[in-house]
């Protein structure tokens, strides 16, 4: 596919400088026949000979290939600035692309993995420093050893002991042996409850999306603030759960806009609309004169309705998600573009309403109602910033058709779907 | 006139253990469970050495530490810090204290009393 398209831009590029296909060839010194299986796609092509091309072309290297490929030559470069690979060396990342793309895609893909666990040996080992519970579970474990490690030796090791001392330090050593089981216990039970219910928060989105679970997506402080910056500074300075300041600065983001839509569609309001017309996002929007997004954002802060929300920004990266059981939202890679949010990107004022249901296990069908709307002040000659917001209402499965649509490729099992970007990792059959 | 150490320890049972040990040595032994009043009570008794733990309720041994050497009268004073967190941090931050020693527990007693010797023969 690289490869083929490869081929048909050499040839569009010589044909628009009026070379023969023989001149060319014989220019960077290969057959004219080898040339012409390379531009009808029949012939792999990188390394030395495409830059050979590219200059007899007078044209960057990158023009002939595709977009993956650069991504894949920055991928290699980054690598290689991590190890501290010579400029000269480094500078050779495209050609062994091209030379090797196989072994180049291993490469890139070794990185971003290494990335990756990376941050999650981070958030484990910021954990095991600022678990509070865990470093006074290990101090006291130590400090009853010491204890006891003292006392035992003292009892073996002192020559004629005087019984009043032994009966005492035998006494000190029976009740710290009763401690130091005792706080054993407590660690094993600690670390079982940990495995089962505490989850390991792997970046900044997940600290984020936990510590909004935890206020159950409700601020109350910000619903009637007067100085609602000052109640986000504070709500943020007090979280534990935001740790990193990516996670803090994402935080603040979420609580200003929560804050925004407070003061103009205040909770008492948008509680006497749905109670009396329903909770249908566009009726609600008309009747209480509010743009759409607005009202999704709302709505998905009513703990009656239990709805999931998503946002995305312009370039299609969530940055917002409150989960709903039954819909997956990645936290690494990229979403499914068969979703309603992605549809109605770019067209602000679009609002979308489809059934739809994420395939794998479960298969929960949702009611998702997506819109587009313009996020920054308007400028001239500016191509506003935009970002889409959809709210996930939950409702009966097999009442009407759903449209399905996945979580992400990999985990994918819908087959013969024009949006696949990757293979799926599930197998018939699971 | 003996020796004297005043050891800093909220652990009440190590405490026992380590005055008997350092009884048996000769030392008289001043020991405090807690961290507040703990530079008072060093700089009235003018002691030889004291042992402090890091994790004290009142004042951590890290504090008690940096008022000492801030006194130019207890600037030389060995000070050996006992911590039950042998994390290389609490190591560095010690050091940069101006500790003269650090163990972390358990320790043996061999290797505690050895320190004390060391600490005073300097």
């Amino acid at each position: 596919m690289r490869e083929g398209l490869t081929g048909s831009r050499i040839r569009e590029r010589r044909v628009m400088a009026g070379l023969k296909q023989a001149e060319l060839a014989q220019q960077i010194g290969i057959s004219a026949s080898y040339l012409n299986l390379i531009e009808h796609n029949r012939r792999r092509i990188g390394g030395k000979l495409l830059l050979n091309i590219a200059q007899a072309l007078q044209v960057e290297p990158q023009a002939l290939t595709e977009g993956a490929e650069a991504a894949l030559i920055a991928a290699l470069r980054e690598a290689a600035g991590e190890i501290g690979l010579a400029e000269a060396e480094a500078d050779r990342a495209d050609e062994f692309a091209g030379r090797f793309p196989g072994w180049a895609k291993v490469l890139a893909a070794c990185r971003r993995r290494i990335a990756a666990l990376e941050q999650t040996v981070e958030a484990l080992s910021d954990r095991l420093a600022h678990d509070p519970q865990l470093a006074t579970s290990m101090h006291e474990l130590l400090s009853t050893a010491a204890a006891i490690r003292s006392t035992a030796a003292i009892l073996t090791e002192t020559d004629s002991l005087q019984p009043e001392w032994r009966d005492r330090f035998q006494a000190n050593i029976h009740q710290d042996s009763r401690r130091l089981s005792d706080s054993a216990q407590a660690l094993v039970t600690y670390f079982d409850n940990a495995a089962e219910t505490r989850e390991v928060a792997h970046s900044p989105q997940a600290e984020v999306e936990s510590f909004l679970a935890a206020h159950d997506y409700r601020f109350a402080p910000l619903e009637q603030a007067q100085t609602p910056q000052e109640a986000i500074a504070r709500l943020v300075a007090e979280a534990e759960t935001l740790k990193s300041k990516a996670a803090q600065h994402i935080a603040t983001g979420v609580l200003q806009q929560i804050a925004r839509d407070a003061a103009a569609l205040p909770l008492a309001q948008l509680e006497q609309t749905v109670a009396t017309q329903g909770h249908d996002p566009a009726e609600i929007a008309q009747a209480l004169g509010q743009p759409v997004g607005r009202v999704l954002r709302r709505l998905a802060s009513l703990p009656d309705l239990g709805a999931g929300l998503v946002v995305c920004d312009r370039s299609g990266s969530v940055t917002f998600a409150k989960s709903i059981a039954g819909f997956t939202v990645p936290r690494f890679g990229a979403c499914c573009p068969l979703w309603p949010l992605f549809a109605v990107l770019g067209q602000p004022g679009l609002v979308m309403k489809s059934r739809v249901a994420q395939m794998g296990r479960g298969q929960a069908e949702f009611e998702a109602i997506a819109t587009c709307e313009v996020q920054a002040a308007p400028a001239y000659n500016t191509p506003p910033l935009s970002q889409s917001v959809m709210l996930l209402l939950p409702v009966p499965s097999g009442v009407a058709s759903a449209q399905p649509l996945g979580a992400t490729c990999r985990i994918c099992p819908i087959t013969d779907c024009q949006a696949r970007r990757e293979p799926s990792i599930l197998r018939d059959g699971i | 006139m003996s020796k004297l150490v005043v050891l800093v320890e909220d652990e009440v049972n190590i405490a026992e253990a380590i005055r008997f040990l350092l009884s048996q040595e000769g030392w008289r032994v001043e020991t405090l469970a807690n961290g507040s009043g703990a530079v008072e009570v060093i700089r009235k008794a003018a002691p030889d050495l004291v042992m402090l733990d890091v994790m004290l309720p009142g004042k951590s041994g890290f504090e008690i530490l940096d008022e000492l050497r801030g006194d130019p009268a207890m600037g030389d004073l060995p000070v050996l810090m006992l911590t039950a967190r042998g994390q290389s941090r609490d190591r560095a931050m010690a050091a940069k204290a101006g500790v003269s020693r650090f163990m972390t527990k358990p320790f043996s007693n061999a290797e505690m009393l050895d320190a004390v010797r060391d600490l005073i023969a300097r």
